[in-house]
């Protein structure tokens, strides 16, 4: 079984959890200010990488809480979690061929 | 000629609504009576104020009997208690969190209790939920929000006897129970 290591909880079992997509999206601070382009980016276009991905994760059966996780697409293997707001410690340079 | 009447152990669609203890495994699971439950969020931030299991840890419980509190995430807390005590332990919290930005929710007919005993209770457990509740990793005074099979529950340990209590949805009681009951029929004894 895969385990996740919630930032509130701690290690816990992967069927509690339930995935938010991507994370780090920001919003446009006035979105009339901005062409349809540029909203449609915002709105659907993903990096989707083949290696390691940030992504919004929320312990749902458990703590409730939202978090951030730093997992590789390939191999599955969370390589880091952190809360909500803050910025990973591992650089994201990180690409498979 | 099928063999299969000698092969497979019958049991009715209904059967579990009767049974409390498991002769084979010893766990004996009892369905709790009616209580309190209060569900009270706030975010702590600078104040402090003086409330029973406010300065728990996450998944941290106080508490035995009928009287408990658990802290289920940062910012959430379930408490119970006997059904008659219901607007003294309102009025308690209500007093204690005056001034702090809170929710206070009598959850009381949302949940129904189970007690789960027995020295396998929670190998019985383990049968739908994903946590490892070894004493190391649930120790005596643990408290989760979990799964059990198809549906969420919170999971208690108030002491250091393989006494668990699971508090599930009321409309999720008669699965839960019945879950519980096969479960507690196909461990086998530690």
């Amino acid at each position: 079984m895969l385990l996740i290591d919630c930032p509130f909880c701690g290690k816990r079992p992967e069927v509690e959890f339930h995935c938010g997509g991507e994370a780090h999206i920001a919003r446009p601070a006035d979105p009339a200010q901005v062409d349809d382009a540029i909203w449609a980016e915002h709105l659907f276009v993903r990096k989707n990488p083949r290696g390691l991905h940030a992504e919004r994760w929320r312990h749902l059966h458990g703590c409730g809480q939202w978090f951030n996780a730093l997992r590789d697409t390939y191999t599955d293997r969370f390589v880091e979690t952190y809360k909500a707001g803050e910025q990973p410690k591992h650089p994201l340079t990180e690409t498979r061929a | 000629m099928l063999e299969s009447r000698f092969l497979a152990r019958r049991v009715g669609a209904l059967d579990t609504a009767a049974r409390a203890v498991s002769p084979s495994s010893g766990v004996e699971v009892r369905a709790l009576g009616p209580a309190t439950r209060l569900s009270f969020r706030v975010r702590l931030g600078d104040a402090q104020p003086k409330l029973a299991g406010l300065d728990l840890a996450i998944n941290r419980m106080v508490g035995t009997g009928e009287r408990w509190c658990a802290r289920l995430g940062p910012d959430e807390w379930l408490t119970g208690a006997p059904e008659a005590d219901n607007e003294l332990i309102q009025g308690e919290i209500e007093q204690a969190l005056e001034g702090c930005f809170h929710s206070l929710v009598d959850v009381s007919h949302r949940d129904v209790g189970f007690e789960i005993s027995g020295a396998a209770a929670a190998q019985a457990l383990n049968a739908g939920c994903p946590l490892d509740l070894g004493d190391a990793a649930f120790p005596a005074g643990s408290a989760a929000r979990t799964l059990l099979g198809k549906v969420e529950i919170v999971l208690l340990r108030p002491s250091d006897a393989p006494v668990y209590r699971v508090d599930c949805w009321r409309s999720f009681a008669a699965y839960v129970h019945g879950f519980l009951v096969e479960a507690a029929d196909s461990t086998v004894a530690v």
